[in-house]
């Protein structure tokens, strides 16, 4: 096909690329695969000593060696489903505007914007939230506090999925409707909406996955407090990462193979939404 | 949506089309909102603070004690530096070879499909679970250093890399491809010498905002990097520090004015820092299409 069957040295050095290249994409797999084995291993002693009441209790009190992580998995469902009743409507808004109807000019100092909002630090979203949102507006250390943080943190994500989404809707639909004389908005629900839901739905289980992840901002603001299991969003609580990052500094052995649990519990939480909204995503789009 | 209905009530179909349009700009504002309330905080306290005595603030040592007024956060510029370029160094190289791996060579094999889906899926790994990895697979045996969180903020990158470069390279013309090949380059000279300097801009771009994320990254350090408040070159030996880490370490102790003060003051350094790299990341690529336009009417 081309000069490498005629000299055999390049030959070589063409098979020894590929081979670099293959090596380097199959890292990928090697490092998920390490995460899986080598985590749930260190993992094991607390697993083994809680059984199920690791997942069914809700009382973690380090020194009685109780790692229930129950309550921690409420707050961490309870916190991103706050933060996507926040975050999708907003998100499509601004996805549908920068689309639809901004104007040509005004369309990438938009997308600028929001990629500065996906760029500031967790940490400092996190500080923001505990001295201006928690302390000025007296929302306090809450679930509430930390599902907005959430809603302004995932909201970049779920508009840029959308956003490419969206980009897709052939413009022959969107002119025929157009043609036949629907308003802008008559043309988005004919047209561009049922043509991007199953995208639509990727983009914001994406975004949930980001949501259960996050760590520090939500650790800085969610109060810390063990053990609730309550609706009420303005009571203080507690999330899966928030407790890892709040609790390691001070950890003994076991300690730490229970924080390590709760790692692992969030890796396989996050891997199955990922997996899903992926392959949602994937199936839209030849390729 | 027939004619008739078309026509009956033409004033209340372009008010709900009004409704909707208004709220669709209103949704740009709300978020607009909190994105100028955060930089105008981290502003309006920060700037004070790193312009006191400039150039103090970045070059001093951090205060042993964190009630103790005065600046510093000099170690852990340093230690972002280190540990951000570090990752940088090794997952820029790797991403980038895999995604023409990707691309190049696998194509829709079955082992390629494989890599780019779970590559997706690792994007969306926790942040704090990396961290975590790291702690068992380096820190456990090696101790605390900048070049463990340097491997954590690496792992975090590498699928990020890997998804924007192939996304670069799916842009690079055929043409160009067997141009190189009519005139009897083998493919990794190919490659080497057409497809990655054609896609650089954008490869560029895809990793300065990879860099940009993960610079600000906070939980994948807890584990791997310590916290100390000296400076600390060495790569490989002893505990380091970094920006994130200094401003969550400081809101546990935001009752002292001069941990807070720091803490702002670290944090517009912080801000400054990715906010540079996301513009520079827009200006690579605004400059080449600019050129390549130039070029292509010329």
């Amino acid at each position: 096909m081309h000069a490498s069957g005629l000299s055999p040295r390049s030959h070589h050095a063409d098979n020894a690329f590929r081979w670099t290249a293959a090596l380097a994409a199959g890292l990928v797999l090697v490092i998920l695969g390490l995460v899986a084995a080598t985590m749930t291993a260190r993992a094991w002693p607390a697993f083994s000593h809680m059984g199920v009441s690791f997942l069914t209790s809700r009382d973690w009190s380090p020194a009685d060696d109780q790692y229930g992580a129950l309550a921690f998995g409420f707050g961490t469902l309870y916190t991103s489903a706050l933060a996507l009743a926040l975050a999708v409507p907003i998100s499509l808004g601004v996805a549908l505007f920068v689309t639809q109807v901004a104007p040509g000019w005004a369309k990438r100092p938009l997308i600028y914007l929001l990629d500065l909002c996906a760029v500031v630090p967790s940490v400092v979203w996190g500080l923001w939230g505990m001295l201006v949102l928690s302390e000025r507006f007296g929302l306090g250390l809450s679930f509430l506090t930390a599902g907005l943080i959430l809603a302004v943190m995932i909201t970049p994500i779920i508009t840029s999925l959308s956003r490419e989404v969206i980009d897709t809707t052939p413009s022959a639909d969107k002119e025929a409707a157009l043609a036949l004389g629907a308003t802008r908005w008559e043309m988005i629900r004919a047209t561009v909406l049922p043509h991007s839901r199953g995208g639509l739905v990727g983009a914001v289980m994406l975004g949930l996955g980001r949501a259960m992840g996050e760590t520090i901002a939500v650790a800085l603001v969610i109060g810390s407090t063990h053990g609730q299991i309550t609706a009420n969003p303005f009571a203080s609580g507690n999330s899966m990462p928030a407790v890892i990052a709040n609790e390691w500094g001070e950890a003994d052995e076991l300690h730490r193979s229970a924080l390590i649990a709760l790692a692992v519990a969030l890796f396989a939480l996050t891997i199955v939404v990922n997996l899903i909204a992926t392959w949602i995503v994937r199936r839209r789009s030849p390729g | 949506m027939n004619a008739v209905e078309l026509h009956a009530r033409p004033s209340r179909r372009a008010a709900s089309n009004l409704a909707m349009t208004c709220a669709m700009g209103l949704a740009v504002i709300v978020v607009a909102i909190p994105l100028f309330a955060v930089i105008s905080a981290v502003v309006s306290r920060g700037a004070s603070v790193v312009l006191d005595g400039f150039p103090d603030f970045l070059v001093a040592e951090i205060p042993p004690i964190s009630r103790r007024a005065g600046p510093g956060m000099g170690p852990a510029i340093v230690g972002t530096l280190l540990v951000t370029g570090t990752a940088t160094a090794i997952a820029v190289p790797l991403g980038v070879l895999g995604a023409v791996y990707l691309h190049e060579y696998g194509g829709r094999g079955v082992f390629a499909r494989v890599v780019r889906f779970l590559a997706v899926v690792m994007t969306g790994v926790p942040s704090i679970v990396m961290g975590m990895f790291v702690y068992v697979m380096w820190t456990l045996r090696f101790g605390y250093s900048a070049f463990g969180g340097a491997l954590a903020l690496a792992c975090l990158m590498l699928p990020v890399v890997i998804g924007s470069t192939e996304q670069m390279l799916r842009l690079v013309s055929d043409q160009l491809r067997e141009a190189s090949y009519a005139l009897g380059a083998s493919k990794s000279r190919t490659v080497l010498t057409v497809v990655l300097p054609a896609a650089l801009p954008g490869i560029v771009s895809g990793a300065l905002l990879a860099v940009a994320r993960a610079a600000g990254e906070t939980a994948p350090l807890l584990f791997a990097v310590g916290a100390t408040k000296t400076f600390n070159l060495d790569l490989m030996g002893g505990a380091n520090t970094a920006l994130p880490l200094q401003i969550f370490q400081a809101s546990s102790d935001l009752a002292f004015p001069a941990a807070e003060q720091r803490a702002w003051g670290a944090a517009l350094t912080l801000v400054t820092l990715t906010f540079l790299l996301t513009i520079a990341a827009r200006l690579v690529v605004a400059r080449t299409l600019r050129r390549r336009s130039g070029w292509k009417s010329s």
